[in-house]
C-alpha cells in the first residue's frame, strides 16, 4: 500500500485531543473547533538495496561530471568531507548513511590505487564531534582505519594555516575554505538532506568555510530576505552560497557531490504513536503514549534528556544522487519534497507548534532557550513554500519547557549571549551590530571551539538571525509551559496553558482567530497556496 | 540625653554573634550589646568643641558588624566603651556662635581633634583617616565619632564635635543628601585610592550603600572604559545602572561577565564551568569585605591588577596563591582626608558635599526610624537590599518636638518643604 500523503484535518467535536511535543515530554491539547492540524506524509518506502543504489549513483553521475571511478587515480590527493553531528535528527541507527556511502567511495578509491585520503567532518562553526559520535557516523571500520593515523580531521574554521582564501564573489563576499579540501585533486562531499535547506553549494561553501566567509550569508539581513531559507530559490542564504559555490568551482576545486534523502520513519517502534494521527492510534499506541507520558512525569529532566537523546532513528534512505553539485541538489530537492511537501490552503491567524527535545545544535546536549527559539521560529516557521503558514502580524504559539539551562561545554557563548546580549536587545539587526564582532573574535570562544567541544562564539547569533524573518513577520510569540524568565528574556510571552495562550493571541489578532497546528516532527514542508 | 549605647558586655556580643550566625545579620539585636538609654550629655572637651543635635544618622555596615558581634578584634583597642554609635551624621549646631547652622560631622578623631601636636605623619600629609594617634590625646580611644566614649554619636540627640570635624551643609542639600556625605566621602577616597588609569576596566563587587556610592564616585572622578558591578537585588541593580555601571550582574555571574568584557581566556572544568580567568579586570573594588567577595575579586582581577578593599573585612580565610603568583596589589582604603586631584587638593568631605548635591544621593535613603524603634531599624538595615532599600537612617528630627522646632526655625523654608516631600515619599 502506498503511503498516504500529508493531510490537513479540520478539528470538530469528535476530534480527539492533539499531541503536542513539549521538549522531553508531550502535552495533549484540545484545539478549538475549526482549527486545522497539518499532518506530515507517511514514510515513503526506503530503497531496498541501498548499497546497489550507492554504486549506481557513483557510476551514473548527474550533470557535467564523470563517474567517480574515472575521477580517481593513483597518486592523487582525495578528500572526503561529510555532514556533521547536526544531521540527521535523531541520530540514525547504525549503519549511518554516511558510513555506507563513504565505505563505497573508499572501496572505489582503493580500487584505483588512491592512498592519500583524508576524511573531514564539515563542522562549519559547529562543535567538534566526539570519537563516539564519529565512530557512529562513519562506522568502526572507517574510524579505526583513519582516526589513529591522523587522517580523520574535523574542519577548523579558525586555523589560519588550514584555510585558503579563494577570492571574492562579485558581491564582495570572501570565499575561504578548508585548504586540504581546496587543494585536493578531488573533494567528495557526502551529505544527508533532512530538510530542504541542507546540501547543494551550502555543503562546501558553509560546511568547510571560515567565519570570514560564513558571515556573508549568516547574518540578519540575509535571513530577513530569505522567504524562506528552506526554499532555495527564495533564499538569500542560498543565493549567497550558490555564488560562493560557483566561485569555488571556478577556482579549480573539483567537487563530487553525493546527496541523500531520507524518509520520515523518524522514531522507533516504542514511540510509534508519534508517527500516527491520534484518531488512528491503536490500543498499543494509546498504552505506549500514556505509559511514556506517565514515566516521563516522574523522571528527572536530566535523565529524561538522556533517554530521549539515546533514541536512534530508523530513517530509511529514499534517494542517493551524485555528481555535479547543482544537478545533484536539484534532484535531491525533488526527493525531499516528494516526502515532505504538504499542500495547505491559505494562511492562519495563529500558528501552534510543539517543539521536541532536539534540534540540529543540541545532539547529546541541552536544548537551551536560544535553540528553542531557533527551532520554532527558525526551522519550523520557515518550513514553508509560497507564503508563511501564519499571516503577517499573526501569532505563533510554541509549546516547550524552555528551561533556563545551557550546556556549558557545548554552548559557552550562548550563556553570555543570553545573559548579556538578549538582556540588552532582541532585535537581530541590533544584536548583530552591537555584539557579533566581539563574540566572533573572542579568543576564549575560539580556543574552546578549536580544542574543546564548543560551538563557535558567533553561533548563538546565527541562531537568533535564523528567527529574523519570523520576528519581523509575527505580531507576537507565546511560549506555553516555558520558564517564564527565560521566555521573557527573549522578548516572548509566557503562558501556562494553550487556552491561556489562545486568549492572549486574541489580543493581537482579534477575536475568534483561525488556528493552525503543525503536527511535527516528523517534519513537513507546507506548500501554502 | 536619649541615646542608643553600646556597652562592653562580652556575653551580649557573643549572643548577638550566635544569633547572626544562625539567623542572619541583625537578628540578635534584642539580645546584643545595644540598648536605648537616658544618658548624661557628653562634656565639651575644649573651647574648639561644639555641641551638635543630630537630625539624621545613618546605619552603616560597620555598625551592623559591631552589633552582630562580628567586628574584628583588631578594633578592640581602638574604641572606648560605652559608646554611642552613629558616624554618618547631619545635625544642627547647638552651641557656639554658629548655633543653628546645619552641619555634617567628619567623624575621624585625628590628631587635630585630639589636641595632639605635632601632628602624626599621616595627619600632616592630610591622610587623617590613617591617623597614628587615634588612641591617644585629649580623648579616650576611638577611631571615629560613634566609637568613642567621650564624643557620643549620631544615634542620640546630642553629641560633641571638634570644629575641625564640622562641615557646613549648603542650603540646597536636603537632610537626606547630607546624611549621605560621610559614606560618599569614603567612596570617593576609595575610588581615588584605586588609581584608575583612563581606559581601564573596573569591577565593583557589591551594591549596598558603599558599592553604589563607589560606582558613583568612580564614574565621577575616573575614566574607566568599562565599569561592571555585581548586585544581588533589583533595587541595587537599578541604582547601580543609574549611578554609572555599564553592566550589572548577579554575584555568581561576575566571572563570566568580566571574561567576556575583557575577552580573556579562562580555565574551565571538564563540566565547562569557568574556574579562573587568565586575565581580568584592571582594578576591582570589593565593597563587601567577606571571604567570598575577596575571593571573587582575586578571581576576576588581571595579573598585576589591583584589588581595593572598600567594605570592612574581618578575620578571613583566603587562598592568597593567586595574589602572589599574579602579583596583584591588595589595597586597603578607609575613611577620607585630603585628595590630590589634577586641579588641586581638596578635602574628601568637600568633594562629597559637591557630589551628593550633584547626584541627589539623598534618594538612596529608603527608610527613617525614630530611636525607640531601633530594633526594627537595625533589622531593616541588615536586610535592606532584600527589602528593596538602600540606606536606613535614624530620624532624630522626630525625637523631641522642642528641639525639632529649633531646628526648623534654623532652616530656610524651602529646605523644610523639600524635607517634608522626602518624608512623604518615604
Amino acid at each position: 500500500m502506498s503511503p498516504r500523503p500529508g493531510f490537513v484535518l479540520e478539528v470538530d467535536r469528535s476530534t480527539p485531543p492533539t499531541l503536542f511535543w513539549h521538549g522531553e515530554g508531550f502535552r495533549f491539547e484540545r484545539l478549538p473547533e475549526g482549527s486545522r492540524v497539518i499532518y506530515p506524509q507517511e514514510p515513503i518506502a526506503a530503497i531496498a538495496d541501498f548499497d546497489a543504489a550507492i554504486r549506481h549513483a557513483l557510476e551514473h553521475p548527474l550533470g557535467a561530471s564523470k563517474p567517480l571511478s574515472q575521477l580517481l587515480f593513483s597518486g592523487m590527493r582525495l578528500t572526503i568531507a561529510f555532514d556533521d553531528i547536526s544531521l540527521p535528527l535523531p541520530q540514525m541507527r547504525a549503519p549511518d548513511i554516511r558510513q555506507r556511502v563513504i565505505e563505497a567511495v573508499l572501496d572505489e578509491a582503493a580500487g584505483a590505487g588512491v592512498d592519500d585520503v583524508v576524511l573531514i567532518a564539515a563542522l562549519a562553526l559547529h562543535r567538534r564531534m566526539t570519537d563516539d559520535e564519529l565512530r557512529h557516523a562513519l562506522g568502526s571500520r572507517v574510524f579505526d582505519a583513519f582516526a589513529p593515523n591522523g587522517l580523520l580531521w574535523q574542519h577548523d574554521a579558525e586555523d589560519p594555516s588550514g584555510l585558503v582564501h579563494l577570492g571574492m564573489t562579485d558581491e564582495g563576499e570572501d570565499v575561504e575554505i578548508n585548504r586540504r579540501a581546496a587543494e585536493s585533486d578531488l573533494l567528495v562531499y557526502v551529505n544527508i538532506n533532512l530538510v530542504p535547506m541542507d546540501g547543494g553549494h551550502k555543503s562546501v561553501a558553509t560546511g568547510l568555510a571560515s567565519y570570514r566567509s560564513i558571515r556573508h550569508h549568516h547574518n540578519a539581513r540575509t535571513m530577513q530576505h530569505s522567504r524562506s531559507f528552506m526554499d532555495r530559490h527564495n533564499s538569500e542564504l542560498h543565493t549567497s552560497n550558490w555564488r560562493m559555490g560557483r566561485l569555488i568551482k571556478d577556482a579549480g576545486v573539483k567537487i563530487f557531490q553525493i546527496e541523500t534523502s531520507m524518509n520520515l520513519d523518524t522514531f522507533p517502534s516504542q514511540f510509534g504513536f508519534l508517527q500516527k494521527r491520534e484518531w488512528e492510534w491503536s490500543l498499543a499506541d494509546r498504552a505506549g503514549f500514556h505509559a511514556t507520558r506517565a514515566s516521563l512525569e516522574r523522571t528527572p529532566p536530566r535523565l529524561a534528556r538522556q533517554i530521549f537523546q539515546s533514541i536512534r532513528s530508523p530513517h530509511g534512505p529514499t534517494s542517493i544522487q551524485a555528481g555535479e553539485v547543482e544537478a545533484v541538489h536539484d534532484r535531491t530537492l525533488e526527493n525531499v519534497f516528494r516526502q515532505q511537501l504538504v499542500s495547505v490552503e491559505g494562511q492562519t491567524d495563529v500558528l501552534t507548534m510543539g517543539l521536541p527535545y532536539i534540534c540540529p545544535y543540541n545532539v547529546n546536549s541541552i536544548m537551551n532557550p536560544i535553540l528553542v527559539a531557533c527551532l520554532g521560529l527558525g526551522y519550523f516557521f520557515n518550513l514553508y513554500r509560497g507564503q508563511p503558514l501564519v499571516r503577517e502580524g499573526g501569532v505563533c504559539i510554541i509549546s516547550h519547557p524552555t528551561p533556563w539551562a545551557f550546556h556549558p561545554v557545548h554552548h559557552p557563548s550562548y550563556i553570555d549571549f543570553f545573559e548579556q546580549v538578549l538582556s540588552d536587545t532582541t532585535d537581530p539587526v541590533e544584536v548583530e551590530k552591537r555584539y557579533e564582532q566581539a563574540f566572533a573574535t573572542d579568543p576564549w570562544y575560539i580556543h574552546l571551539y578549536r580544542t574543546s567541544y564548543a560551538y563557535h562564539g558567533v553561533h548563538p547569533f546565527y541562531m537568533w538571525y535564523w528567527c529574523a524573518h519570523t520576528l519581523e513577520h509575527l505580531g507576537a510569540v507565546i511560549i506555553v509551559g516555558g520558564d517564564r524568565a527565560a521566555v521573557r528574556r527573549m522578548g516572548f510571552r509566557p503562558a501556562t496553558t494553550l487556552q491561556d495562550a489562545l486568549e492572549m493571541a486574541e489580543d493581537v489578532v482579534g477575536r475568534d482567530p483561525t488556528v493552525t497546528h503543525v503536527h511535527m516532527p516528523p517534519v513537513l514542508m507546507a506548500d501554502v497556496g | 540625653m536619649r541615646a542608643l549605647v553600646v556597652e562592653r558586655l562580652t556575653h551580649r556580643f557573643a549572643a548577638a554573634r550566635a544569633a547572626a550566625l544562625v539567623a542572619g545579620s541583625g537578628s540578635g539585636i534584642r539580645i546584643g550589646p545595644l540598648r536605648l538609654a537616658d544618658l548624661e550629655p557628653p562634656e565639651l572637651p575644649g573651647p574648639q568643641w561644639r555641641r551638635v543635635t543630630p537630625l539624621l544618622s545613618g546605619i552603616c555596615g560597620s555598625d551592623l558588624s559591631t552589633l552582630d558581634g562580628a567586628s574584628s578584634r583588631y578594633f578592640e583597642d581602638l574604641v572606648s566603651f560605652p559608646f554611642v554609635p552613629g558616624h554618618e551624621v547631619v545635625g544642627v549646631l547647638a552651641s557656639g556662635p554658629e548655633a543653628g547652622e546645619r552641619v555634617v560631622v567628619e567623624p575621624v578623631l585625628s590628631c587635630v581633634v585630639r589636641g595632639i601636636e605635632p601632628l602624626c605623619r599621616s595627619c600632616a600629609a592630610g591622610r587623617t583617616g590613617a591617623c597614628e594617634r587615634i588612641a591617644f590625646g585629649d580623648l579616650r580611644p576611638g577611631l571615629q565619632t560613634g566609637y568613642c566614649a567621650d564624643t557620643s554619636g549620631g544615634w542620640s540627640d546630642d553629641l560633641v564635635a571638634h570644629q575641625a570635624q564640622l562641615h557646613r551643609v549648603p542650603v540646597e542639600l536636603s537632610d537626606e543628601d547630607a546624611v549621605m556625605v560621610e559614606p560618599t566621602a569614603c567612596a570617593i577616597h576609595a575610588a581615588l585610592a584605586g588609581g584608575v588609569v583612563p581606559g581601564e576596566q573596573i569591577v565593583v563587587i557589591g551594591a549596598g550603600t558603599v558599592g553604589l556610592l563607589t560606582i558613583a564616585a568612580l564614574r565621577h572622578f575616573t575614566l574607566p572604559s568599562v565599569l561592571i558591578a555585581t548586585a544581588k537585588y533589583p533595587v541595587q541593580k537599578r541604582f547601580a545602572e543609574v549611578l554609572g555601571a555599564d553592566s550589572v550582574v548577579k554575584p555568581s555571574e561576575i566571572g563570566r561577565a568580566v571574561r567576556r568584557s575583557t575577552a580573556t581566556l579562562a580555565l574551565s572544568s571538564s563540566a565547562g564551568a569557568i574556574e579562573r580567568l587568565a586575565g581580568g579586570a584592571d582594578v576591582v573594588f570589593d565593597c563587601v569585605g567577606t571571604a567570598t567577595s575577596i575571593s571573587d575579586a582575586l578571581e576576576v582581577v588581571r595579573p598585576g591588577g589591583r584589588i581595593v578593599l572598600v567594605g570592612m573585612p574581618g578575620m578571613t580565610r583566603l587562598d592568597l596563591a593567586p595574589l602572589w603568583q599574579r602579583e596583584v596589589a591588595l589595597v586597603g582604603t578607609y575613611a577620607y582626608g585630603t585628595e590630590h586631584l589634577p586641579e588641586g587638593s581638596r578635602s574628601t568631605f568637600e568633594l562629597a558635599l559637591d557630589l551628593v548635591g550633584e547626584l541627589s544621593l539623598g534618594r538612596l535613603v529608603s527608610a527613617h526610624y525614630p530611636l525607640d524603634r531601633y530594633e526594627e531599624a537595625v533589622r531593616h538595615a541588615a536586610s535592606a537590599g532584600r527589602r528593596g532599600s538602600v540606606k536606613v537612617v535614624f530620624d532624630l528630627r522626630r525625637q523631641d518636638p522642642a528641639w525639632r522646632r529649633v531646628a526648623e526655625q534654623a532652616r530656610p523654608a524651602g529646605r523644610a518643604a523639600k524635607r517634608g516631600a522626602v518624608e512623604a515619599t518615604a
